[in-house]
């Protein structure tokens, strides 16, 4: 892997419209920073279009509790960040070319050094591996895994609730400690990425429970109890018996 | 004392025998109360794949049972329950019953599942036995009664989402459980066992190696409902094996484990496994079954494994097998046994199946201190030889595999008998509590216009995976009159019955189709469903799109959708000329009639007369007591002559009941709830009237023309035998006894059940009077099931020999100058051994009554080929005959123990009970009717009636034809012929026939012009 390319990295900086002044931003030519209202705005399948556009690392930057501008986006996106990176991981691009800043702006932090420092990171790191010939088609199928497990109804009810059940009290009246619902949040979050990729790697062509554990990485038991579930959720099919090895197919997600 | 009874029943456990149980007593006029510890009634049998030997769908013919059982006015389910509490006596019974939250309230949920949907989180799916996931909120299978979500409370984090979706309002996290008291006169347990747990036999690597499964898990496999859709998938990788084994006996008969105990049922669904598992795979599968005793004991069972052995090529292996290993990188076993030559051998198999014995349920300790019964050592129920029915409280009887391992059909008939002994305490409380179900008055559809709605299934996947539904309904919504079209999940689930009645409504439908299975299972259903809406239930015809489209056309899902269109059509244009039919009523005669004196008629009468009936009971012979007179001992060590002396006290003493010594049933006329009969006794006819007859004409002992019996009186029956040591006339010393004389051979291949059982009593009665006493028992295999194992295994203990020999190497007996000798070969040694035994004594089986073809035609009720009498279903139905009010029990069915024929008499008498407890009948309204003016009176519709339904009655001077409609079975043979074609069979008119084969023949443009 060459370590240093020539070339700076791509880095996209989606920034909160109230975390910084204007002066502050004396940021490095390879970062560009798209403005949003708030950072709580960032919504997990953005961060990975945009590592699917090409950037080579993406940041984060808003306000530092108790100081934001919408009362706790930044907890909202200190949350989401938690889940991307762990989808980052599954995908192969790493957890590490994501970064939350969060600076309080009374302090007034120089953002211009934090971009640097970041930016440099990323450099060390190489370009995103979503260009490299060899790497590129599965790592593209894994970030195509992890939006549309960013998407699934699943993930996004325990991101949305995850704050109200363990910060207050679940619907039993009990708190969910935090190590708990981050394992079980491991554990969707894995589970998901799994199943659409499963999902997208036999879109064009049926596949054997052999081929997809081999493709994904996992033992094909592990991939045949995925199919059980995707069967029950209407995602994939039976397509035919080759010898003694049966091939599914994905069917259209509704 | 001196409390009141109540005409109230607990049932306790909602598998199969607790519905039967249920469904016999709410029939008869108690109140029910069937309760669960599951969310859902069914037990294992809803997660069965198919059922022996028939291979019928569980699901398919449980699931009118489910819904019958929970649409009854006179039972309340109360699932999600245990029983805490019991105070009271027989009679008058006050019981704790505490509800678990469900989480979801039951009487708000309307089982959409939109909660399921949308749950974030999964857990392990017990139902499918772990093989994949469900979401926390959940409903155990589709078909599910009552359909009511539930929340795994272990799983669910209470994020809310169900509630927020849950357009009915029915999650309620705060839900507590709660306790209710009942007042119930009896009770009755059925709570079914609980599959062995494989783990502890560590040797054969369960738990460790994923495609060791076992047969419960192997049920969900083959289900087409299942994880894998119906395919068998090795769970390691996801292939199809191509070598399959099954090791019996896991958990079953084992020392080491305790459990001394045959699990009785494990045979047969083995080999029933096999045989789906070979048709489920698409392609070439070897099965080999590992067995110590294959144990087909039960009605036809012998015939069902030899078509697996011949017609599907099932491997049979004589071994207990000592351990499995496994290939870590192919995921493939190895068997470690011993074959039938003694030497150790290892095969190598793709998938391996532990056919898992049954233990007593989870918690039984618990509910039998609970209630202050007794356990047997094995932690079943304890039970007496003759009253297997009666726990060792009064009141509280027991059913099923609780009571000892058994399978289905026993536990079916022994329900229906549990039923019958918990009516008979409380029988002046019938009718007291009980509701009658008021259907709405019916609409007068006759000058509308035909408004159609057609509901089409997809059966899981069994009809959607193939058919393609949704195009279906599109097409069904263009066909003529057509005004609605949906599709199912399943048509037949609790909640379809509640939509179809909402579209009846909705869109004033006034005939409705549903396109699904057959009508055989689901008729009366759907019937009963548009009934309730308050259309005629006869405005209602099924397209089977499913046993003739969807199975049949597996692979060609494009024909398949195109036959389901047509199959579709043709029924629509049937509908579109139903007419509404009236269900005739008749009234009955609460009197019954049982043929036979033997110990199941004697049980079956005396169960009549308890529950106040009447009661003429009809024996050949000059006394009482049939078989049972020749038995003098049982396994269990009570004295069934002692029990005999008080069943004939018991009958000849009851005012209710009328004996008939040496005389015969010559004639029977009438129909369910009006017959007529005549019987011989004494010289003279005599007229009696009554509502149901009871077969229980019993068998007798095969005359053997094998092994020199009959020239050598050294060559003995079981039955003499017996009556020696009864006599105290037996002094052999070395005794050998050849089973299955008559039975398991091209004669009759089917085995005759109880000669095993009766060579080990026998040996060990010799084994009691003379320890030293040699007795070798030459056998094909032990057949001692249930509880039964523990003599084989005491008789193995005290000496006796148990040998096997085959067909092909049968022991000869023969005569040398006076000499008796025995040559037989053995096995393991591999060599004829020559004796000379003093006696010989063989295993007779147990055949037919020769009286039986004559009482069948008399009664128009079909026999087996082997000539015993055939029962209207071998899983579900085992003692009512397909002719309504006619029953059958004992070894009139076939051969058995007496415990077996107490529990098949209490079971018929039950089962009449349903009968004699109503007032009228109602009966089916798919009639003949005669159009007088046409009739010419020709009498050939009376001669070819089979059933006796059409008499002539004269009219304005001539003679014309009548249909007597309670007879009248509806098979149309009288209109077929009539010369003058004056005779309409209702529903399947003329008309609508021809309207259906028009349809099934024109493309669409055609009907609808």
């Amino acid at each position: 892997m060459e370590s240093n390319p020539s070339t700076p990295p791509k880095i996209v900086c989606f920034m909160c419209n109230w975390a910084f002044c204007e002066e502050e931003l004396h940021v490095p030519y390879n970062v560009n920073i798209v403005r949003v209202m708030c950072i709580g705005r960032m919504d997990p399948t953005l961060v990975l279009e945009t590592f699917a556009n090409g950037a080579d690392g993406v940041m984060l930057a808003g306000c530092k509790p108790p100081d934001c501008h919408f009362i706790d986006g930044n907890l909202h996106a200190e949350r989401a960040v938690k889940m991307l990176k762990k989808l980052l991981a599954l995908t192969g691009l790493g957890a590490n070319r994501l970064e939350l800043l969060l600076t309080s702006p009374i302090e007034s932090k120089d953002f211009g050094s934090y971009a640097k420092v970041f930016s440099e990171e990323i450099w060390k790191l190489g370009e995103s591996p979503l260009k490299k010939d060899e790497l590129a088609s599965m790592i593209r199928v894994n970030v195509d895994a992890a939006k549309n497990a960013a998407s699934a109804f699943r993930l996004r009810v325990l991101l949305g609730r995850e704050e109200e059940l363990t910060e207050f009290l679940n619907a039993y009246g009990e708190k969910i400690p935090e190590e708990e619902f981050d394992a079980l949040l491991d554990e969707v979050v894995k589970a998901e990425f799994i199943r659409y990729k499963i999902h997208h790697l036999t879109r064009a062509n049926p596949r054997s429970v052999k081929e997809l554990a081999e493709a994904v990485g996992i033992k094909p038991s592990a991939v045949l109890r995925h199919i059980t579930n995707m069967r029950r959720k209407g995602m994939i099919a039976l397509e035919r018996v080759e010898g003694n090895t049966p091939l599914y197919r994905a069917l259209e997600v509704r | 004392m001196g409390e009141s009874k109540v005409g109230a029943v607990l049932v306790v456990g909602g598998g199969v025998a607790g519905i039967q149980a249920a469904l016999d007593l709410a029939d008869s006029g108690f109140k029910v109360y069937l309760a669960d510890q599951s969310p859902s009634i069914g037990g294992v049998m809803a997660q069965l794949d198919k059922t022996f030997p028939t291979n019928d769908c569980s699901m398919c013919i449980l699931a009118p049972k489910l819904v019958a059982a929970g649409r009854h006015p006179n039972i309340t389910l109360i699932t999600n329950s245990e029983v805490v509490g019991l105070n009271g006596e027989a009679g008058n019974f006050e019981v704790k019953i505490r509800k678990r939250s469900r989480y979801i309230n039951e009487d708000k949920c309307n089982g959409c599942g939109l909660c399921a949907q949308k749950c974030p989180v999964e857990a392990i799916d017990t139902y499918n036995k772990g093989l994949t996931d469900r979401s926390a909120v959940y409903v155990e299978f589709p078909q599910a009664v009552p359909l009511r979500f539930k929340i795994d409370r272990e799983k669910c984090i209470g994020c809310r989402t169900c509630q927020e979706v849950c357009k009915a309002n029915a999650v309620e996290y705060y839900q507590k459980d709660s306790e209710v008291i009942l007042n119930v006169g009896s009770i009755i347990l059925a709570p079914g066992f609980e599959p062995f747990d494989a783990r502890l036999k560590s040797e054969y690597g369960y738990g460790r190696y994923q495609n060791v499964v076992t047969s419960i898990e192997f049920e969900r496999i083959l289900s087409a409902s299942g994880p894998y859709g119906g395919i068998v998938l090795r769970p390691s990788d996801g292939e199809i094996p191509r070598k399959i084994a099954f090791v019996q006996c896991v958990g079953s008969r084992d020392a080491q484990l305790g459990n001394n105990y045959c699990s009785a049922a494990c045979c047969m669904y083995s080999i029933k496994e096999a045989i789906i598992a070979k048709e489920h795979v698409p392609t070439k599968l070897e099965c080999t079954i590992f067995y110590m005793d294959i144990r087909a004991y039960g009605k036809e069972f012998d015939a069902y494994y030899k078509r697996a052995k011949e017609e599907y090529g099932i491997q049979f292996v004589r071994s207990r097998v000592a351990s499995i290993t496994e290939d870590q990188s192919t995921g493939n076993l190895f068997v470690h046994y011993v074959g039938e030559d003694e030497t150790p051998r290892i095969e190598e198999f793709d998938m391996i199946i532990l056919s898992t014995g049954m233990q007593p349920p989870k918690d039984v300790e618990k509910l039998a201190k609970v209630l202050g019964i007794k356990l047997n050592k094995y932690r079943f129920c304890e039970t007496g030889a003759f009253t297997p029915l009666e726990t060792s409280k009064p009141g509280i009887y027991v059913c099923g595999a609780f009571s000892s391992p058994k399978d289905i059909p026993e536990s079916v008939a022994q329900a229906s008998a549990a039923a019958s002994k918990a009516m008979a305490i409380i029988a002046p409380e019938r009718g007291k509590l009980v509701t009658v179900k008021e259907a709405p008055p019916e609409i007068d559809v006759g000058q509308e216009e035909p408004r159609i709605g057609v509901f089409i299934c997809h059966c899981g996947i069994n009809i959607g995976g193939i058919v393609r539904v949704p195009e279906v309904v599109e097409y069904a919504k263009k066909l003529p009159n057509v005004v609605y079209a949906e599709d199912n999940l399943y048509t037949c689930s609790d909640d379809t019955q509640k939509r179809i009645r909402e579209k009846i409504k909705e869109h004033n439908l006034n005939r409705v189709v549903v396109a699904s299975c057959t009508p055989r299972t689901h008729e009366p259903l759907f019937r009963e469903t548009v009934r309730e809406a308050g259309l005629n239930p006869y405005l209602f015809e099924m397209a089977n799109i499913r046993d003739q489209c969807s199975w049949v056309h597996m692979h060609e899902p494009e024909e398949a959708t195109e036959k389901a269109k047509d199959l579709v059509r043709s029924v629509v244009a049937k509908a579109r000329l139903l007419k509404p039919l009236k269900n005739p009523t008749v009234k009955v005669t609460p009197v019954g009639l049982v043929i036979g004196g033997g110990v199941s008629g004697m049980t079956a009468a005396l169960e009549l007369a308890n529950q106040g009936f009447e009661v003429h009971l009809v024996e050949r012979e000059k006394e009482l007591g049939g078989h049972l007179k020749k038995i003098y001992y049982v396994l269990e060590g009570e004295d069934p002559q002692e029990y005999l002396r008080r069943l004939v006290k018991a009958v000849m003493e009851h005012e209710r009941i009328h004996v008939y010594l040496g005389a015969s049933v010559v004639e029977v006329n009438g129909f369910v709830g009006n017959f007529k009969s005549k019987i011989l006794h004494n010289g003279e006819e005599k007229q009696v009237e009554h509502g149901i007859v009871i077969v229980a004409t019993g068998a007798t002992e095969y005359k053997p023309k094998e092994y020199l019996y009959g020239e050598d009186t050294r060559v003995l029956t079981q039955h003499e035998l017996e009556e020696k040591l009864a006599e105290g006339k037996f002094n052999a010393k070395k005794v050998v006894m050849i089973q299955c004389v008559g039975a398991r051979n091209e004669e009759r291949p089917n085995c005759a059940r109880i000669c095993c059982g009766q060579a080990i009593k026998n040996a060990l009665k010799i084994k009691e009077l003379n320890p030293d006493a040699d007795v070798y028992v030459l056998y094909k295999d032990v057949r001692s099931y249930g509880f039964k194992e523990e003599y084989y295994r005491e008789a193995a203990a005290k000496g006796v020999l148990f040998i096997s020999y085959s067909d092909e190497k049968k022991p000869k007996v023969t005569n040398e100058s006076g000499k008796l000798k025995l040559a037989f070969w053995e096995p393991v040694l591999k060599q004829e051994i020559q004796m000379e035994p003093d006696i010989v004594v063989l295993s007779a089986a147990t055949i037919p009554n020769p009286d039986n073809k004559r009482i069948a035609e008399m009664l128009k009720v079909p026999l087996t080929k082997d000539g015993f009498f055939l029962e209207a279903h071998m899983k579900l139905r085992p003692v009512d005959f397909q002719t309504d009010g006619v029953f059958l029990c004992g070894m009139a069915h076939s051969p058995k123990f007496i415990e077996e024929s107490i529990s098949q008499a209490c079971a018929a008498a039950a089962r009449a009970a349903t009968i004699l407890s109503k007032k009228e009948l109602e009966m089916e309204g798919i009639v003949a009717n005669v159009d007088e003016d046409l009739c010419s009176g020709c009498r050939i519709c009376e001669y070819l009636c089979p059933y006796g339904a059409i008499e002539m009655k004269e009219k304005d001077g001539k003679l014309v034809a009548h249909v007597i409609e309670a007879l009248c079975k509806g098979c149309g043979v009288c209109g077929t012929a009539c010369p003058t074609k004056a005779i309409i069979l209702g529903h399947f008119t003329t008309e609508e026939i021809l309207a259906q084969v028009r349809a099934v023949l024109k493309e669409m443009e055609a009907i609808a012009a």
